[in-house]
């Protein structure tokens, strides 16, 4: 049984924070294979072109009849806990902070031996379901769960390590007139927010949705404008130090290709969706990447939600998939860049949305509160990379298979 | 067919240089210092040997190409055994045979291995490919996690408990206490090994080994040559890499389907071994190289233990010296201490940890966790030459 996590203590702001460690990173370049997997909750594991033989370890050729063809393929997500151990003794110093650590031998239906991070709730001789999750390196770890969930389970200390969960967590959005803000503080709040703030830029104009947000317990509205350093620093140095979570919902939507486009408006998507990003980035992430090992509420994420055109443009929406792009690259650059300190960037990939500027595209398209569900099932399944919505989801498969065909493709589109 | 025995090769000059806990010196200077203790035991010096075995994890930058240089050797016969635990045999193996076909006339193994302050972590930490992608991301217990889990599957699938593996570190203890050099300088009792400090369940503190610097050596010569050197004759050795990849944990390792054979080279059996030296890393192992080398059924090593006093002076000599567990683990030097004190009993050159009488010794290495097991099995049958 898994012990629920208590709200943490208020800290002490004399006492230094927890210096961040990270588990070990040297990974093979097959090994990195495993993240992959891990960033989009895939359980994707080598499997021999030539013979079927499923690797574990990753391999550079297969250990069965030598091809050198291994494709990663999804594989068979259940096994057997054949023996464990509680590891009292580590001279590593992220796992000397964490010990007692569970580890222990699984069979994979699929055939190999893993050995994984063992849930509290499974021991030898349990049949576990298995996930492939990123651990505070950003590297693809081999996780035992319990078959069928149990009491509490996302709070075991391990899990806690590798998620990103809102409980007792508190997460910044930083744009309250994001479609999809309502449902997303809802939901935070309903998976265990502590406090939620809504960033509202140019608060002096008038909308309609502010109503939604005044006099409730646990959220506040706060001033934030993503095209603007100083609101950015001001806010930074308001709660920066508190931020466990972040949710970019900035987002600046126009219609139109290239050939015809206003450019002050490409302009005007570059600096919300792309500089947005960056000047966030720079805001809030240092101080987060800081206080990655700070207990119970610790910095887990610094999330984004992306166009899936960011992939590949849809012609029908040019300059704004431009800056989409170009925010997909920064935000590779932060994964890069916090990766050192263990926060985790996330990017929430959609189709489009049901709103005013997405008029006229044919179904399916995805509800608020749809993305907003997906946002924190991202978080609470600690993932890299979410694809909200049968449109995403579709988009990112062609993409991954072929991704000069998905161009062209796209492009005959009416 | 049955390989030809290793006629006309003898084995001398076993040393061992005593082992430190940390050391400032390196791997050069501990392997010069046990090639000279072997080459003065023999009367000879640094240019009458023809060929080198060399084991070591600490030499880098250099390997064995840059030591013939740095110790002033001209050679014709050079080799790199890169099998940690099983370094021993597998150098004794490739020696005999290449002084026995006439490649080399005198070949010096050795194995030695620096530690200073921090370098065991860092040997760690570049251990193998499969270690960094699938091991050291689990806790980073290292190898006493890994030898958890096997002797955690070992205890539930045997029904072996942990007094049992106590007895083996208790009778290697008492053995140590005899030998000056050993580490461990302190008696242990059962009741000290089982409430021990949990390093990761099952294992506890006294089911490990202490990491520390040493080396040993021994030289392999046509016997001809040995003059009236006391020396040891091979009856027969052999090695398995990865055996039963198949087996989902390790509970066997590569003996288990080669004991047969091998027993029938030597033209002796287990029971006609004097003492037997097993690699202990951890007494699971020692118990795994009992069984698999039919000293008794598979599964059956716990009653083995048991049923017998495992100490210089019992029915059942084993790790004579105090082994690894008591005496320390000098790196690849670990691979030769049991092989080294074998070499001492058989040729009665063990003093204070001699079994009287002792002629037939059988010695087993094995080596190289790479991922969720050892991957190197070996073993040789020594007989004294009267």
């Amino acid at each position: 049984m898994t012990e629920p996590l208590s709200p943490p203590k208020k800290k002490d702001p004399q006492r230094r924070s927890p210096v961040a460690t990270l588990p070990p990173r040297t990974r093979s370049r097959a090994g990195l294979g495993l993240a992959v997997a891990a960033a989009e909750n895939a359980f994707r594991l080598q499997t021999c072109a030539d013979c079927g033989a499923v690797q574990y370890p990753p391999r550079d050729a297969c250990c069965r009849c030598l091809s050198t063809d291994l494709p990663w393929r999804e594989t068979d997500r259940t096994g057997t806990v054949i023996a464990e151990t509680r590891i009292h003794a580590s001279p590593d110093p992220y796992f000397r902070a964490r010990l007692p650590w569970r580890a222990g031998s699984v069979r994979l239906a699929a055939g190999p031996t893993a050995i994984c991070h063992l849930h509290g709730d499974v021991g030898r001789g349990d049949a576990v379901r298995l996930r492939l999750m990123l651990d505070k390196a950003g590297r693809g770890v081999m996780v035992a769960l319990p078959q069928t969930p149990t009491p509490a389970m996302e709070d075991d200390p391990m899990m806690r390590e590798l998620t990103a969960h809102p409980r007792h967590r508190r997460v910044l959005v930083t744009d309250a007139r994001a479609p999809e803000a309502p449902a997303l503080v809802q939901a935070l709040l309903d998976a265990g927010a502590a406090h939620v703030w809504v960033g509202e830029a140019e608060a002096w104009r008038r909308w309609p949705g502010r109503a939604g947000f005044e006099g409730r317990e646990n959220v506040t509205l706060v001033p934030l404008d993503v095209t603007d350093s100083d609101s950015l620093a001001t806010l930074a140095g308001e709660i920066g130090g508190k931020t466990d979570i972040l949710v970019n919902t900035a987002r600046h939507v126009r219609p139109g290709g290239v050939m015809a486009a206003d450019t002050v408006q490409a302009r005007d998507a570059m600096e919300v969706n792309a500089l947005g990003l960056m000047r966030l980035g720079q805001a809030f992430g240092p101080g987060m990447a800081g206080r990655t090992a700070d207990g119970v509420n610790r910095a887990a994420c610094f999330a984004t939600v992306l166009s899936a055109h960011a992939l590949s443009p849809d012609p029908g929406y040019g300059a704004f998939a431009a800056s989409q792009a170009a925010a997909r690259s920064v935000a590779q650059t932060l994964r890069a860049e916090f990766a050192r300190g263990g926060l985790r960037m996330t990017c929430i990939y959609t189709g489009p949305t049901e709103d005013d500027w997405h008029d006229g595209l044919p179904p399916p398209k995805v509800a608020p509160k749809a993305l907003a569900r997906g946002i924190v099932k991202g978080l609470i399944d600690g993932l890299e990379e979410v694809f909200v919505g049968d449109v995403a989801q579709d988009l990112a498969e062609r993409w991954r298979r072929d991704p000069g065909i998905l161009e062209r493709e796209l492009g005959d589109m009416p | 067919m049955i390989p030809r025995a290793y006629d006309g090769v003898a084995v001398v000059a076993p040393v061992t240089v005593p082992y430190v806990r940390y050391s400032q010196e390196t791997a050069h200077w501990w392997i010069a210092r046990a090639l000279k203790a072997a080459l003065d035991a023999a009367g000879l010096g640094p240019r009458d040997i023809d060929g080198l075995s060399v084991s070591s994890f600490s030499l880098a930058p250099d390997t064995p190409v840059g030591l013939t240089q740095h110790l002033g050797l001209t050679l014709n016969w050079l080799d790199t055994v890169p099998m940690g635990g099983m370094s021993g045999v597998a150098a004794l193996r490739r020696a005999a045979r290449a002084v026995q076909a006439g490649d080399a006339e005198i070949v010096a193994c050795v194995a030695g291995d620096a530690n200073h302050i921090d370098s065991f972590r860092r040997l760690l930490g570049n251990f193998s490919r499969f270690s960094q992608d699938a091991v050291y991301p689990y806790g980073y217990g290292g190898p006493n996690a890994c030898f958890a889990l096997l002797m955690d599957a070992y205890m539930a699938d045997y029904g072996v408990e942990r007094a049992d593996f106590g007895r083996i570190a208790v009778a290697q203890r008492e053995n140590a206490l005899r030998n000056p050099h050993a580490l461990m300088k302190s008696p242990l009792t059962l009741e000290q090994y089982l409430n021990a400090r949990a390093i990761s369940d099952p294992i506890a503190l006294f089911d490990c080994v202490m990491p520390c610097a040493g080396a040993e050596a021994f030289l392999v010569m046509r016997e001809d040559r040995a003059g009236g050197l006391p020396a040891a004759r091979v009856l027969a050795t052999m090695e398995r890499h990865n055996a039963f990849p198949e087996d989902p944990i390790q509970l066997r390792g590569g003996w288990a389907d080669q004991a047969a054979a091998f027993w029938d080279r030597a033209g002796v059996g287990p029971s006609d071994m004097d003492l037997l030296q097993t690699y202990d890393d951890y007494p699971v192992i020692s118990m795994m190289q009992i069984e698999d080398l039919d000293f008794c059924e598979k599964g059956a090593a716990g009653a083995f233990v048991r049923a017998r006093d495992l100490t210089v002076t019992g029915d059942f000599p084993h790790n004579t010296s105090g082994g690894q567990l008591s005496v320390g683990q000098a790196g690849a030097a670990g691979g030769y201490l049991g092989l080294v004190e074998a070499l001492r009993q058989v040729t009665g050159q063990a003093g204070p940890t001699q079994v009287a009488g002792a002629r037939r010794a059988a010695v087993s290495g094995f080596g190289m966790v790479n991922y969720d097991r050892g991957v190197c099995s070996g073993a040789a049958v020594l007989e004294g030459v009267a």
